[in-house]
């Protein structure tokens, strides 16, 4: 499929694909603030996902089949460590086609929603808002410049703020979650900036291969260390890495029920994306002290975060802030995975990063349709609805099973994968904690299905309403993305697997 | 046909059958004819695989990898063959007799409760013919997953609440513990989880601490087993309707419980390991406990199904303990109790339906001198209550022996007076239940006329007198079966099947 795909694309896609795929969209945004009606505003966000989506299959086919499993592009030809770099291996080619997918289907189905939700006047101005997200997002994901990558980071997270205050007018608690989510993600962002400052000032590069390259001779210096620290918080709040998550949980209840789920399945892991890249190739997992960054702070922040976070999910009515806290915990398992150091740790990481992305973005999208037809979110309100939306709560449960773990979902896979790599490294007490947060999923799902497929209604008005069809197809796919890919993994786990390799890869960057 | 193409057909044809069913569900004797004509060609397939196993080919089915190295795979050997072969033909039975008893009893949603009944048959299967546990687990949830809708099948709060018991407790049970062990299995062996003749983990080196745990994990975590004390799930599962505790609680889901533990054992960890591995006997303590603790507790049951669930918990634990001796004549015992139970417990659940559908009566204390009423049912009981007791000529008899056999080659004393009390408790429980029946005290009252006016359909009485002759002819074709048994349990086996015939 790669090389049909190569063969089909044009010499100056093949060749340009880098940056347009991040400039095509960045570009097409403030032209949608000009765009009079909503729904042509729709349509051309529809066609720049799917443009960038494209670009993000050509540049996996030129990494899978570059010799280096490198693709370098130099911003306006200036040379390497001077100018900006777009560099994309397995690692970033991996979350690319993540944001591109989830874009393109978020948009698809964003449509209904928006008209529920976003005042008339409004509609064109959120798509605008959302191209630039999702433009940003990319650029996080696919540039190899350290200030680069704060620039990108601003500019998806400003826009963030934006379309999360955009819920206000479905709920007014949309606007202090927004505020909230903009203090913490400045402060975040300002912490990644001072540490890049430190790592400037030892090193005096901002490219990440020359970062990298230089600081093996740099490994004590306090700056460095400094600069790891900084670095490490500021990605980590972003992350949503436990104890920094508290933006989290109101930014996704409150905000517009696209914007939750479009958030959900790329935002923390772009985010989560970016610190993998800063602890596997710019720093490397050799440095004494970034050894004992893994075991003193990750590992038991990750085995925090999907224990507590779990029980806080079992203990919300509020069907969307089960999902937020479940988020966290899942941010968790990746940041467990990640913590282990291993190839297999990470790329189990990475791979249940690919399968929650698919899960939480079929959850919130089921959710999404709830609101829509039946405008609320609680337990209360999900109370007989299988009956009355089959569909839509059989693609809910689908995505619940593969979310608690179940074999045959594509979560029981990447849960399988991480257990595997926890006994690698002995840490059986972790396997026990992660089934014991899975048995916690249990509930908290247990609880949401139960309420749908067993009580009946509270309000017998309720009749057959099932979300509209614009709605249903992506969750759908998304729904069977979740079955297919927990009988057949190859897909994701080689993507997860070269991407961890390309992590550890001397050749990804130098 | 080649075998891989048989093995792939025992596969689909249940699923075939399923949605054949779903088809025709607006139809119910065209519903019915599908069930029957592809029960019968899922024996006959199965059947001509027995033949080929029988004949020393291991066939194989390779379908592809989940994941690297996680191949969902299929590998035949006589004691997956013979789950398969018990398994696909009681079914063709508990058909015939389900049409009797759910159109005697008026239930309602009978295509799903027939759907979910061919799925749950492709679970068994899959689980029967697994080349790896990797297979086998993902085959043995299929199997939980589709009987939740069976074991609820009533919708009222009681089979809700049943069922919900039922689901938790088994996949509880396996997502906590049996998927840990998969999963350290897969580390300690080296990234590989394929059933080894001699043992996967044979030759790995792990201190007998691991193997301890692991074992452990392994005997908690297939809940399916019933070993006390995650057996709980069984008596409330009996909210089912009685074809489905006859099939899948008495020969289909325990069975494939004890089965896998019995593959665990044969193959994973193999007689060596197994040997060596202290908690081993921790194990059949437990089992042993489960033997008489289960049976003390059925005695105290005077629902008549409620009885016979604690009876299986019971008989299961023979399963676990022949397992747990690790040698031939503990594995060929704890086969055959398979087989033999399979079909006793089978009888007895399908007696216990034919008299709820004639009469409405689910206690044992009303049914004294109901035999007079009902002579063929009460017999094909008593039949059934015998083999389970272990009284020759009937099926029950060898597993018994066996297990005694390996237990004293194995200086396990205490293992063979468990076994010949849990037989006393066995007579104790069971044999009142027909002989009072069929030959009441003077002075009992008449028993009251049937709630059908005419008594018991057909099918509920034929098919347990099928499964009863079946346990006669069990007992005297266990040389042919030990036989074939034989390349999967060990080679001392040959001996004692030639020692032990009369």
């Amino acid at each position: 499929m790669i090389d049909a795909i190569l063969n089909a694309a044009p010499a100056w896609a093949l060749t340009h694909a880098a940056p347009l795929l991040v400039m095509v969209p960045l570009f097409l945004a403030p032209m949608l603030a000009l765009v009079p009606s909503g729904r042509i505003a729709w349509l051309i966000a529809v066609i720049a996902t799917a443009v960038s989506f494209c670009f993000s299959l050509v540049l996996l086919g030129l990494v899978q089949t570059s010799p280096i499993g490198v693709v370098s592009y130099e911003i306006g030809r200036w040379p390497v460590p001077i100018g900006i770099e777009f560099r994309v291996d397995a690692l970033n080619a991996m979350i690319l086609l993540l944001v591109t997918v989830i874009g393109l289907l978020a948009s698809v189905f964003s449509w209904p929603t928006v008209v529920a939700e976003i005042p008339k006047p409004k509609r064109a101005l959120f798509y605008s808002a959302f191209l630039v997200c999702f433009a940003g997002l990319n650029g996080v994901a696919i540039t190899g410049d350290a200030f680069n990558l704060f620039v990108f980071l601003e500019i998806s997270s400003i826009s963030t703020y934006v379309l999360v205050a955009l819920g206000a007018g479905r709920d007014r608690r949309a606007l202090p979650a927004a505020f909230n989510y903009l203090i913490m993600g400045t402060i975040g962002a300002s912490f990644y900036i001072v540490g890049i400052g430190f790592l400037y000032a030892a090193t005096g590069t901002l490219n990440m291969g020359d970062i990298a390259s230089r600081l093996p001779e740099l490994a004590g210096h306090r700056s460095v260390q400094a600069g790891f620290a900084f670095i490490l918080v500021g990605l980590g709040l972003k992350a949503a890495m436990w104890p920094l998550h508290q933006w989290l949980p109101n930014a996704y209840s409150y905000s517009p029920s696209f914007v939750t789920m479009f958030l959900s399945a790329t935002a923390t892991k772009v985010a989560l994306y970016a610190l993998i890249r800063f602890l596997f190739t710019v720093f490397r997992p050799d440095f004494a002290f970034e050894l004992s960054a893994f075991t003193g702070i990750l590992m038991p922040l990750g085995i925090a975060a999907m224990l507590i976070c779990s029980f806080q999910a079992v203990f919300q009515t509020d069907v969307r802030r089960i999902l937020a806290y479940s988020s966290v915990a899942q941010v968790g398992y990746m940041i467990l995975g990640v913590s282990l150091g291993t190839t297999e740790g990470l790329s189990a990481g990475l791979f249940h990063l690919l399968n929650h992305a698919m899960m939480k973005g079929a959850l919130f999208m089921a959710v999404a349709g709830v609101v829509l037809t039946y405008q609320g979110t609680t337990i209360r309100d999900f109370a007989g609805l299988g009956r009355s939306a089959p569909w839509t709560m059989t693609a809910f449960a689908i995505a619940g099973l593969s979310l608690i773990g179940v074999p045959l979902t594509a979560g029981f896979q990447s849960k399988l994968q991480l257990g595997f790599a926890l006994f690698d490294q002995g840490l059986w007490w972790a396997v026990g904690l992660l089934v014991f947060s899975s048995i916690l999923a249990v509930i908290y799902i247990g609880r949401v299905l139960e309420a749908v497929f067993f009580q009946p209604p509270v309000n017998p008005r309720k009749t057959r309403k099932e979300a509209p069809v614009l709605l249903l197809v992506p969750l759908w796919i998304l729904a069977l993305a979740n079955i297919y890919f927990g009988i057949a993994a190859d897909v994701p786990f080689n993507l997860a697997r070269d991407a961890a390799a390309a992590a550890f890869g001397v050749e990804a960057f130098r | 046909m080649s075998p891989e193409t048989l093995i792939a057909a025992a596969l689909v044809l249940p699923l075939i059958i399923a949605a054949g069913i779903a088809v025709t569900g607006w139809q119910p004797n065209l519903r019915e004819g599908v069930t029957f004509t592809g029960a019968g060609l899922l024996f006959a397939v199965v059947i001509l695989l027995t033949m080929h196993v029988a004949g020393g080919e291991r066939p194989e089915l390779y379908i592809g990898e989940a994941a690297p190295g996680l191949a969902i795979a299929f590998k035949l050997e006589p004691l997956g063959m013979l789950f398969a072969f018990v398994a696909s033909g009681l079914w063709i039975v508990n058909s015939f007799y389900s049409v009797g008893y759910m159109r005697g009893n008026r239930e309602r949603n009978q295509t799903r409760f027939y759907i979910c009944f061919a799925i749950a048959i492709f679970g068994a299967l899959g689980v029967a013919m697994s080349a790896n546990l990797f297979t086998l687990f993902i085959f043995y949830e299929v199997l939980t997953l589709s009987t939740y809708p069976l074991v609820a099948h009533k919708g009222d709060a009681a089979a809700k609440r049943g069922g919900r018991i039922y689901m938790l407790t088994l996949m509880g049970t396996s997502i906590g513990l049996l998927l840990p062990a998969v999963m350290w299995t897969w580390v300690l062996a080296g990234q590989n989880l394929d059933f080894v003749q001699g043992g996967l983990l044979a030759h790995a080196d792990i201190s007998p601490v691991v193997a301890s745990a692991l074992l452990i994990l392994f005997a908690f975590g297939v809940g399916k087993a019933a070993l006390m004390p995650v057996h709980f799930w069984l008596p409330n599962a009996m909210v089912a309707p009685t074809p489905v505790s006859a099939l899948l609680h008495a020969v289909a889901v325990v069975k494939a419980g004890v089965f896998t533990i019995m593959k665990i054992a044969i193959f994973i960890f193999g007689p060596d390991l197994l040997e060596a591995t202290p908690s081993r006997e921790f194990i059949l303590w437990v089992a042993c406990f489960t033997m008489v603790v289960g049976s003390l507790i059925a005695m105290t049951k005077d629902n008549l199904k409620a009885r016979l669930a604690y009876s299986t918990i019971a008989q299961l634990s023979y399963v676990v303990a022949g397992a747990m001796l690790a040698d031939p004549a503990g594995w060929l015992g704890g086969s055959l109790q398979i087989a033999a139970h399979a079909v006793g417990k089978m009888t007895l659940f399908m007696c216990a339906g034919a008299i709820y559908v004639a009469t409405g009566l689910t206690n044992i204390s009303d049914m004294k001198g109901l035999g007079r009423k009902m002579p063929l049912v009460f017999i094909a009981f008593l039949i059934g209550s015998m083999s389970i007791i272990g009284l020759p000529p009937f099926a029950g008899a060898w597993p018994k022996y066996e297990l005694m056999q390996g237990a004293i080659d194995h200086g396990n004393v205490y293992l063979s007076i468990v076994l010949i009390g849990s037989s006393l408790l066995n007579i104790a429980y069971l044999l009142p239940i027909p002989l009072l029946a069929l030959m009441p005290p003077p002075g009992t009252k008449e028993p009251k006329p049937f709630k059908r006016p005419d008594g018991a359909p057909m099918p509920t009485v034929v098919a347990p007198l099928i499964t009863a002759a079946l346990c006669i002819i069990l007992f005297f074709a266990i040389g042919p079966v030990s036989k074939f048994l034989a390349p999967t349990v060990g080679d001392r086996v040959e001996y004692i099947a030639e020692g032990g015939q009369p």
